[in-house]
């Protein structure tokens, strides 16, 4: 399928292994991207606590650009940017006024959104598209032994209404759906749908790090060999920051945290050199010999 | 009519004893509300159980609890919904709140299937009710709301301050304004938000979801005379308006509607905006700097928001003093991302942006929507949706309000 393809700010600034991996695991599940090159920033959530109008100005440019494209629909691998841009979306899709008054702004480049858009996180597209057992079909090397444990991060996952989740649409367990349908066991653990602390990073970074570090722990506790997130904001706070986090909790972490697309790539085949792991702050040894030994196994 | 199990959580700190699961099949329809169930095995079975309730209308605010993992009131909760969330069943609510899994996941009981259901016959479902978090247990159900909630409740100053000179007789205040507070009006101080605020969880002194939904209140109200004084209290606490961390769980949480994370973000938007409040968090420093950064980049520029955060929003900021004690700070996770590819130079030292035509584009947005004398902002609550028919007529049929003008941006500290 081909899809309008929103990458985000991070993906192409700290977190590069996302998009790459997004990149390599696109064609190995039929997605066609095409990317969003002009689109800008979606605020995450800052923008529009400066400025509302602004922020739902600068997201309805990007959804016009993403109507301009011959894609089903857009898609796009960050859960900050979901969740801006639902709730953006939202007070647009609401009132004809007011998203009128937003169109006269994108007059001067002669867009125009038009109500209705369809704009997907990957997690929800591999779910609601491409479905469960296609994507089991494509699995090349199940995840069989390696034990993940998700973390969706906030703006994925709430406000409930907002993001559609409902009991036809249980959003708030596709994670958990991905991981088994690629052969993985699921670790539940208390930081499941907590948050991972970045949005205060700059203000309170004692509390911001004590939170990515206890969600961490409590992964470990749970025996969890990695996490998987479909938000680089939190894996800024959950790998980057890990070092730090380990420091603000007293105890010793180490937990590799893999990209949503870094999870599939393994799954489908792909190495994890390939995937950008070798960029991750925690070397993601666990998963590395785990692959490693799966390779092995299936050579002998 | 249907059974349902009831699973209370006991507990009875004076007692010596660790806290305890009670079980009861309750028989009620499925419109009866968790507190019937509750009040029944309480009339019935053991009327020790510790609830604390009043009006059951969802006025009052007493019965808070968590139920199936998530918090609200037990009065207006009914017994299908909470079943449904819980149980095992993969409803969005069985997993929202409080990190919780549904309870097949976390069961402990052996007896219980994922789906909730006992192998002993069939059950309508399950309902889990634990006493509210980040508040200490008096008793079973019961959580002490005047050491955490009404603290922080009066902490924020939670009455009107009346301007001078009072007049003689009512103060006329324009129709807008007060439609702009009646969200948080609606609060009826149940704590459920309180409950499940992750940064709470972290940092017990912050003020909190309620506390500061109470203080939009007072400033958002024209007639009081704090304005300046009260944002310049909550910006400058460590663990005021700038420790929220948008989890979001308070717009879940609250069984009113009072969306108490979103009236936070109104906070820091006159703090910073209309009264141009800098505080010591860094929590408007950031603001400011991620708004020109996009501005001048479209993207984000991570390695520039990051000292303009600590230092001051312009090039230079990465100079100041406390942008260079934060640098040092973090001196090894730098290193360690540059090392590992993570944060190429190119991209810490230039940044990425969007084509030249398109950040045209963007600086013409800017300049259109902030050079507005008043912001614009469409508050859905007052609003509701429109359920027009599709496609969309760009511009007919409005059944809301239309879009509020929030003239309050006009109101600046220096003018008082």
């Amino acid at each position: 399928m081909k899809v309008a393809y929103w990458p985000g700010c991070v993906s192409r600034g700290f977190t590069p292994e996302l998009h790459g991996a997004m990149a390599k695991v696109a064609p190995l599940l039929d997605i066609e991207l095409i990317e969003l090159d002009r689109a800008a920033c979606c605020g995450a959530g800052v923008i529009a606590e400066h400025n509302q109008e602004l922020a739902d100005t600068l997201n309805a440019r990007t959804f016009a650009l993403a109507q301009q494209t011959d894609g089903e629909l857009m898609m796009n691998i960050c859960s900050t940017c979901q969740g801006a841009q639902s709730e953006c979306q939202e007070r647009l899709d609401a009132n004809s006024e007011y998203r009128a008054q937003i169109n006269q702004t994108l007059a001067d480049e002669g867009l125009h959104y038009e109500k209705g858009l369809t704009n997907k996180n990957l997690l929800w597209l591999l779910v609601e598209e491409i479905g469960l057992d296609a994507l089991r079909a494509k699995v090349r090397r199940p995840l069989t032994g390696l034990k993940v444990g998700p973390f969706y991060g906030c703006y994925i996952i709430r406000p409930v209404h907002r993001l559609g989740i409902d009991a036809e649409h249980p959003r708030d367990r596709y994670m958990q759906m991905v991981i088994e349908a690629l052969g993985g066991t699921v670790i539940d653990y208390a930081g499941v749908y907590k948050c991972c602390g970045f949005p205060i990073i700059t203000m309170n970074k004692e509390a911001s790090l004590k939170m990515a570090g206890r969600h961490i722990g409590d992964a470990i506790d749970a025996d969890a060999d990695c996490l998987v997130v479909p938000c680089p904001l939190c894996h800024l706070n959950l790998d980057l920051q890990q070092p730090g986090a380990a420091h603000a909790v007293g105890r010793e972490l180490g937990l590799p945290v893999l990209h949503l697309p870094q999870l599939l790539g393994l799954a489908l085949g792909l190495e994890p050199r390939e995937l950008g792991m070798s960029k991750h702050v925690v070397r993601p040894t666990s998963v590395i010999d785990w692959s490693t030994s799966v390779v092995a196994g299936a050579a002998a | 009519m249907p059974d349902y199990l009831l699973r209370i959580r006991r507990f009875d700190p004076t007692s010596g004893q660790a806290a305890h699961w009670d079980e009861h099949t309750v028989s009620l329809g499925p419109r009866n509300s968790v507190l019937d169930a509750i009040l029944k095995v309480k009339d019935e079975v053991d009327g020790s159980i510790g609830i604390r309730c009043s009006c059951q209308q969802a006025i009052c605010g007493s019965c808070g609890v968590r139920i199936n993992g998530r918090p609200g009131l037990a009065c207006n909760t009914h017994l299908e919904v909470a079943a449904a969330r819980g149980g095992g069943a993969q409803s969005p609510a069985s997993a929202i709140g409080g990190g919780r899994l549904s309870n097949g996941h976390r069961s402990a009981d052996g007896e219980r299937s994922a789906d909730g259901e006992r192998s002993d016959g069939a059950l309508a479902g399950v309902i889990e009710v634990e006493p509210m978090g980040n508040m200490p247990v008096i008793r079973d159900l019961i959580v002490d709301m005047d050491a955490v909630h009404w603290k922080k409740f009066q902490r924020v100053t939670p009455y009107l301050v009346a301007r001078e000179p009072v007049p003689e007789r009512e103060y006329i205040v324009p129709h807008y304004n007060m439609v702009d507070v009646t969200q948080t009006m609606a609060c009826i101080q149940c704590g459920a938000c309180v409950s499940d605020c992750l940064s709470m969880e972290i940092d017990p002194l912050f003020i909190g979801p309620a506390a500061l939904a109470k203080a939009y209140r007072f400033v958002g109200d024209p007639r009081d005379a704090q304005h300046a004084e009260r944002l310049r209290d909550l910006s400058e606490d460590p663990h005021g308006i700038y420790d929220c961390t948008h989890c979001f769980n308070c717009i879940d949480a609250c069984p009113k509607e009072v969306a108490p994370m979103s009236q936070i973000m109104r906070l820091r938007r006159r703090a910073g905006s209309d009264f141009g409040i800098v505080d010591r968090n860094n929590g408007h420093r950031h603001e400011a700097a991620f708004v020109t950064l996009v501005r001048d980049y479209g993207l984000l520029n991570e390695a520039e928001l990051l000292p303009r955060s600590y230092g001051g929003n312009s090039w230079f900021g990465k100079f100041h003093p406390a942008a260079g004690r934060e640098l040092l700070s973090s001196l090894s996770t730098v290193i360690t991302g540059l090392l590992r590819g993570k944060i190429s130079p190119r991209v810490a030292l230039l940044g990425h942006r969007l084509p030249k035509a398109d950040l045209a584009a963007l600086r013409r947005i800017y300049e259109r929507i902030e050079g507005r004398p008043e912001r614009r902002e469409l508050n859905l609550y007052v609003t509701g949706y429109e359920d027009e028919p599709e496609p969309a007529t760009v511009g007919a049929g409005s059944a809301g309000e239309g879009p509020h003008t929030d003239t309050s941006a006009s109101e600046s500290e220096s003018s008082r």
